[in-house]
């Protein structure tokens, strides 16, 4: 499945969507960036609710296929700009962390 | 023997925007040289954590990644506070990071821990007041 197709599927709203065509092989979901560096896999689907800059240079450094915004998170001034120069997907969702881990789940089952 | 290949950079201590900034480079240039996922991840997230170190802890800093043909030595030098017991620093979870730095999602306390878990070989010099090098080899598979 696709990034595109996880947009869809999931109703989840663009805020940076460079490599739409990247393909999602798998979950996780963190706030605290030192466990996101060292758990997360290169394709998983990053759920969290951080939203500063910092979560860019995590998400290019662990080579997620998106970052997913739960909550209704809206990134930091500046930051969406930084992840469309950096090839970063980020989506957003008004679910929960747990809700929107659970669907994420789900198409990936 | 031939000179490694070598890359420097200077750490910003002031800016937390930027902390990142060397290891995007750093993957970048790795990923040119055509080196593995698997190695590229492993310098990427250790050198990433020395840098935020360096950045919440010691005001900054210089970074050093030297490519050999068969291991990537990275070196970070700061003239930070020093770490007063590096046992305690090494365990998962122990933290000294203040209050607005945990806001950001750093201060977990695994920052040390990462950097040893994904190096081959890991050495701390450190002295209270003068500074911290740290150097990491990540060996690269044959």
């Amino acid at each position: 499945m696709t990034v595109f197709e996880l947009k869809e599927r999931l109703s989840l709203t663009p805020v940076s969507l460079p490599d739409p065509e990247r393909e999602v092989t798998g979950g996780y979901t963190g706030d605290l960036l030192s466990f996101v560096m060292g758990s997360a896999q290169s394709g998983d689907a990053w759920v969290t609710i951080m939203s500063n800059v910092n979560v860019i240079a995590v998400a290019t450094l662990t080579d997620v296929s998106c970052v997913l915004l739960a909550g209704g998170v809206a990134l930091d001034e500046g930051v969406a700009e930084r992840a469309v120069a950096q090839g970063i997907n980020v989506l957003s969702s008004p679910l929960s962390a747990f809700e929107l881990c659970s669907k994420v789940a789900e198409q990936l089952s | 023997m031939s000179a490694p290949l070598t890359y420097r950079y200077d750490i910003d201590g002031e800016n937390f925007t930027s902390a990142g900034e060397a290891s995007v480079k750093v993957k970048k240039a790795l990923r040119q040289l055509g080196f593995s996922q698997d190695v590229i991840r492993r310098v990427s997230i250790a050198m990433y954590e020395g840098e935020i170190n360096m950045v919440i802890h010691a005001n900054g800093g210089f970074a050093e990644v030297s490519v050999y043909p068969d291991r990537i030595v990275i070196v970070l030098d700061d003239k930070g506070p020093g770490i007063p017991n590096v046992d305690l620093a090494m365990q998962a979870g122990y933290s000294t990071a203040p209050e607005q730095i945990r806001s950001l999602g750093f201060g977990a306390g695994m920052g040390l821990p990462n950097m040893k878990a994904n190096t081959d070989e890991m050495t701390i010099e450190t002295e209270i007041g003068v500074g911290t090098k740290i150097t990491m080899t990540v060996k690269v598979g044959t």
